[in-house]
């Protein structure tokens, strides 16, 4: 099941006009802004189908780029967005895709700064939610509504088992996981939504799996 | 977990409660949240409703392009005036389901029901009901959870997304949504509730999404008039022990199977319809300084 919340119906409290264009964009903004980790340098937008059509009157593009400096569906500074992002020195740019995706609310963004960048692909299902659908070249599905954890690591058996054994240690459930590869052998990543929020300790005992490259955590 | 609108009615009505206490239940089981956590989140939404709906019956909102805005007002004005044909109930229903809508396209505060461009039928349902049937606050957090009940088996199984479905999966479901929580509001049985939902639906099924410059202004605020008061009405015939003659649940699936097979120029892309006609390309042209020959 797509929804698993009452409050995806009735929900979420949001600046206006439009739960996918707005509310959603913004939750696709803020994703990337918490994978990246930081307030990038500079943010690149790409627009699909009804988001390329009507992403102006619908303010996604001062959405996504409020979720990109970490704000909430209903956070009133979404409104100058732009201005904001633009003060803070945030090079934002925006292109209309004309490529037929399979989701009709869909969104690229690739924020970053000198030291690194992030690609994100997202889409708006209705309502307001959203799924991840792309990291870095991965395919997944995170709805960035629950705590999560995001596991660059080699394609190598028992990075499942190293990864599980920690969460088991310290009580942490796993509701919901994937695992991907680009090609056998090579990198891969696990994505695990988990019931509770991951500390440090946990983050920093993952990360010295010799195994594992980089973990990125995702707060509710 | 209830994956349809039968198991829903059979649920409620073999314990004997409310579509309401099923709906807290699960989000309680999948949430692992505290009865008095999941009702408070949904009273913080309730506030947030009334706060829109005031808003948008006392001030003079204005939507940023000009094209929406005071027609709420407007309409509390002409039924003070006593002279109002369709009933002061149903019009405060309009009215509030308006402002809510208006608020919306003017960048305001509001909560999606389920989604923001459909968010005025059902508080501008239970805020003008309010009125005759005197909830107490607790009965009108219930009336979000029924609403959001069949919100939730819509959105699982066919489509709350203009983009996806249409207008006919948002404001559609969104007065499927009211219909249903009217119902039960009143007093009515589940399997009434359900019977106005199919009621409702049935009537919405069809609606295309064609926003004039792409704005979530016309004509969806008008739509989420004729939301609410189709949503008073269908409550009105269940109530009154009518029938659907085809089933809650399959109204649901017709409606996602119509959504399949409309062209993507009348789901949410501003390509055909009302958006296409000449004053809603004018009106596109104006707003966003583009000459018409280019578009």
């Amino acid at each position: 099941m797509k929804y698993k919340s009452v409050f995806d119906i009735i929900g979420p409290i949001m600046i206006g006009p439009s739960s996918s264009h707005t509310a959603g964009a913004a939750r696709i903004g803020r994703v990337a802004r918490h994978l990246f980790g930081r307030k990038p340098e500079f943010a690149k937008i790409s627009f699909y189908g009804s988001f390329a059509k009507t992403y102006r009157g619908h303010g996604t593009d001062v959405a996504i780029v409020g979720g990109i400096l970490d704000y909430d569906t209903f956070d009133t500074r979404i409104v100058d967005a732009l201005t904001i992002a633009k003060q803070e020195g945030i090079e934002v740019s925006m292109t209309e895709e004309d490529a037929v995706t399979d989701h009709p609310n869909t969104a690229r963004v690739i924020i970053g700064d000198k030291d690194g960048q992030i690609e994100v692909v997202g889409i708006s299902i209705g309502g307001g939610k959203i799924e991840i659908t792309e990291l870095n070249g991965f395919s997944l599905r995170l709805s960035g509504n629950h705590p999560a954890l995001l596991i660059v690591h080699n394609d190598k058996y028992g990075a499942i088992a190293g990864v599980a054994n920690i969460l088991a240690k310290h009580e942490i459930n796993i509701g919901h996981m994937e695992v991907s590869r680009k090609e056998k052998g090579k990198e891969a990543l696990m994505v695990i939504e988990i019931d509770q929020n991951a500390d440090e300790v946990i983050i920093n005992e993952l990360n010295s799996l010799p195994i594992v490259q980089q973990v990125v955590k995702i707060h509710d | 977990m209830f994956r349809n609108v039968a198991e829903l009615i059979e649920l409620a009505e073999s314990k004997k409660c409310k579509i309401a206490d099923i709906m807290i239940e699960q989000e309680m089981d999948v949430t692992g949240r505290s009865r008095e956590e999941v009702t408070s989140f949904m009273d913080r939404n309730l506030t947030v409703m009334e706060e829109a709906v005031l808003r948008g019956i006392t001030e003079d909102v204005r939507s940023h392009s000009g094209l929406t805005g005071g027609d709420g007002k407007l309409l509390q004005e002409y039924i003070k005036s006593g002279k109002s044909l369709s009933g002061d109930l149903m019009l405060d229903a309009v009215s509030k389901a308006m402002a809510t809508n208006e608020v919306n396209a003017a960048m305001g505060t509001i909560c999606a029901t389920p989604t923001a461009g459909s968010a005025g039928v059902v508080p501008g349902t239970l805020f003008a009901l309010k009125g005759k049937l005197n909830p107490t606050r607790e009965q009108m957090i219930e009336y979000l959870f029924t609403a959001g009940a069949f919100g939730f088996v819509v959105a699982n199984n066919a489509s709350i997304s203009g983009a996806a479905g249409g207008c006919q999966a948002e404001v559609g479901s969104a007065t499927g949504m009211a219909a249903a929580a009217i119902v039960e509001l009143a007093g009515g049985t589940p399997s009434q509730a359900a019977e106005a939902m199919a009621i409702a639906l049935k009537n919405m099924l069809g609606l295309v999404c064609d926003p004039v410059a792409g704005l979530v202004e016309v004509p969806c605020v008008k739509r989420n008039a004729m939301g609410a008061s189709n949503a008073i009405v269908a409550a009105d015939m269940a109530l009154a022990g009518i029938v659907s003659r085809i089933p809650c649940d399959e109204v649901i699936d017709a409606m996602y199977k119509i959504g399949q097979s409309m062209p993507s120029a009348l789901r949410e892309t501003a390509q055909g319809g009302l958006a296409a006609t000449p004053t809603g390309r004018e009106l596109e042209a104006k707003i966003f300084g583009i000459p018409l020959n280019e578009k």
